[in-house]
């Protein structure tokens, strides 16, 4: 992907999801932070139990629920923060 | 927190009848889930975007969001309403804000929720990678962010080839953009978008663009599958009626379908909803300025029958003058111009709508082993079993399999079950009506709604005697 021009964004700051270090931006989205790191796999579906990730992105669909500190958030509306401890719902598929 | 006017929404149509009644002197709040206002159409750059170059939709934006700043208006941003209550001629709005619970009160309430994407359900369309194309555009708008290339962009109406032509000015890889449409759908719409010809000429202008960058563009096409392991790894597309097909290497789809009223709220708040096909499926019946069957309650905006970004900023204005004059404030004097331009947005919008809604399901492209309701797991197969044996309507089905009991409230699977069921059954579209719509609105943590306590200090009753 070729840098967009003219954008300027605030330094990056680095995050975790899942133990693994990944860097977004401050303020913008975790789903999209992940989007960008090439993490798309957010968590498992029921019955087929397949891979899953952010899906609708304006918190409508909640497939992108994610937790941080054990509280359930969308990764769609859950701000980028230095030291930010993201966990998937459950094991990943 | 008291009002004189209480309006849900600050999309285009909400914040415009906000910042209408407050012209009026009344005294309005204003509540939105978003972090600012602007809705999906005007969202917000996020605030990790120090300078971007400015695109109609962003000006558009900050301008009401200027106007806004600047009105008085008391704005509640990322508060998300979840239950709609009258008592006697006030109206009160249940609603979460940073884990804390508040009701805003009102003399008149407007409710301007906005529009979602309803996607035909195909195989793989849970797979990781794949993303709304209304979402997917949000996020362009809020973050500057591009899904992973290379992406195919495919849906209906307008809003494939602006999605398209974004992700490439934001330096993304497009595989492919696909179109449900025929080129002889939007020829036929001509003489109707003519009336905002600034808009049409948009419009010509990203597909041109698209043409000129060597961009292929598939015309009556629709996804029947996305194939992947742990993400997208190809999308196939065939004509609508089946046909051969062909696939595309991708590793994100960008997934349009057509775009349905949010009539949640309004259906709460007791309006009863009728299917209009040409306003996206099922939503309130909306008179003159937004007033409703309901004293005090008014709608407007895409939430009242899809039509578009201008007609949201005219039908806000004038259901805000109304909420303002039944709160007790004078009115505006002469509202037939606004009237007038009200009505002429309002074809324009039709006429988008109508082409949008080519992505209107084919529900043939539901195979069997689909999987209908995202949050439940539930098949196509199961849905179609349960509704053979005796599930008449949504409801039934609803407690049969938990297709729609999940977290998303059924607000992605409900109405594509609704029209496979009508399609085995011989039933025309709108046949099967949405359930019963009961709180919360949203998701909501219950330690927003219990106060703290301690366990010690719950009156507890002595055990019964044995």
């Amino acid at each position: 992907m070729s840098p967009a021009p003219h954008i300027r964004r605030v330094p990056p700051v680095r995050f975790t999801f899942a133990g693994r270090a990944v860097e977004g931006h401050p303020g913008e989205s975790v789903g999209v932070a992940l989007m960008r790191a090439g993490v798309t796999v957010l968590g498992k579906g029921p019955g087929d139990g397949g891979p899953r990730g952010m899906f609708c992105g304006m918190g409508l669909c909640q497939e992108c629920l994610v937790q941080v500190a054990g509280r359930r958030v969308e990764a769609c509306r859950l701000a980028v923060a230095e030291g930010l401890v993201v966990e998937p719902l459950g094991p990943l598929p | 927190v008291t009002a004189e006017v209480v309006v849900l929404g600050a999309g285009p149509a909400g914040a415009n009848a906000a910042i209408a009644a407050a012209g009026t002197g009344a005294a309005v709040v204003l509540i939105d889930e978003g972090r600012a206002a602007g809705g999906q159409v005007w969202r917000a750059k996020g605030p990790a975007i120090l300078a971007a170059p400015s695109t109609p939709e962003s000006a558009a934006g900050d301008a009401l969001r200027a106007r806004l700043a600047a009105s008085g208006i008391d704005v509640l941003a990322g508060a998300r309403a979840w239950h709609i209550e009258r008592t006697g001629d006030v109206w009160t709005l249940h609603v979460e804000q940073d884990d804390s619970w508040r009701s805003v009160a009102g003399r008149a309430l407007v409710i301007a929720a906005g529009a979602r994407e309803e996607v035909t359900p195909v195989p793989g369309w849970t797979l990781p990678g794949v993303i709304g194309l209304a979402g997917a555009t949000a996020l362009m708008k809020e973050h500057l962010a591009v899904p992973p290339g290379p992406v195919v962009v495919a849906g209906a109406g307008p809003l494939v080839f602006f999605a398209a032509s974004e992700i490439r000015r934001l330096g993304g890889e497009l595989a492919l953009v696909a179109t449900a449409n025929r080129r002889a759908d939007w020829l036929a719409a001509a003489p109707d978008l003519a009336a905002t010809p600034a808009l049409a000429l948009r419009g010509a202008g990203w597909i041109a663009g698209l043409r000129a960058a060597g961009v292929p563009v598939l015309w009556g096409h629709a996804v029947a599958g996305v194939d992947g392991v742990d993400g997208v790894e190809g999308v196939r597309l065939v004509p609508p009626g089946g046909g051969p097909g062909r696939r595309v290497a991708a590793r994100s789809l960008c997934y349009g379908g057509r775009l349905v009223p949010n009539a949640e709220a309004a259906a709460l708040a007791g309006l009863p909803l009728r299917y209009d096909a040409t306003a996206g499926g099922w939503a309130p019946k909306v008179g003159e300025d937004g007033a409703t069957t309901q004293p005090g309650l008014f709608v407007c905006g895409d939430g009242a029958g899809v039509r578009g970004a201008v007609a949201a900023v005219t039908g806000g204005t004038l259901a805000g003058l109304a909420a303002a004059a039944h709160a007790g404030r004078a009115g505006a004097a002469d509202l037939r111009d606004l009237r007038v331009r009200h009505a002429r947005a309002v074809r324009f919008g039709a006429r988008m709508a109508e082409l949008a809604s080519a992505a209107t399901v084919d529900t043939a492209l539901t195979t069997s082993a689909t999987i209908l309701c995202r949050c439940e797991g539930v098949t196509a197969a199961a849905a179609l079993a349960e509704a053979a044996d005796g599930a008449g309507g949504l409801l039934s089905l609803k407690s049969g399999t938990r297709l729609g009991m999940g977290p998303c409230g059924g607000r992605f699977c409900l109405g594509a079950a609704a029209r496979l069921i009508e399609a085995a059954r011989g039933l025309p579209p709108g046949s099967l009506r949405p359930p019963t719509p009961r709180p919360p609105l949203r998701p909501v943590p219950i330690s927003a709604l219990a106060a703290s306590f301690a366990y010690e200090d719950l009156p507890m009753p002595k055990p019964a005697p044995l």
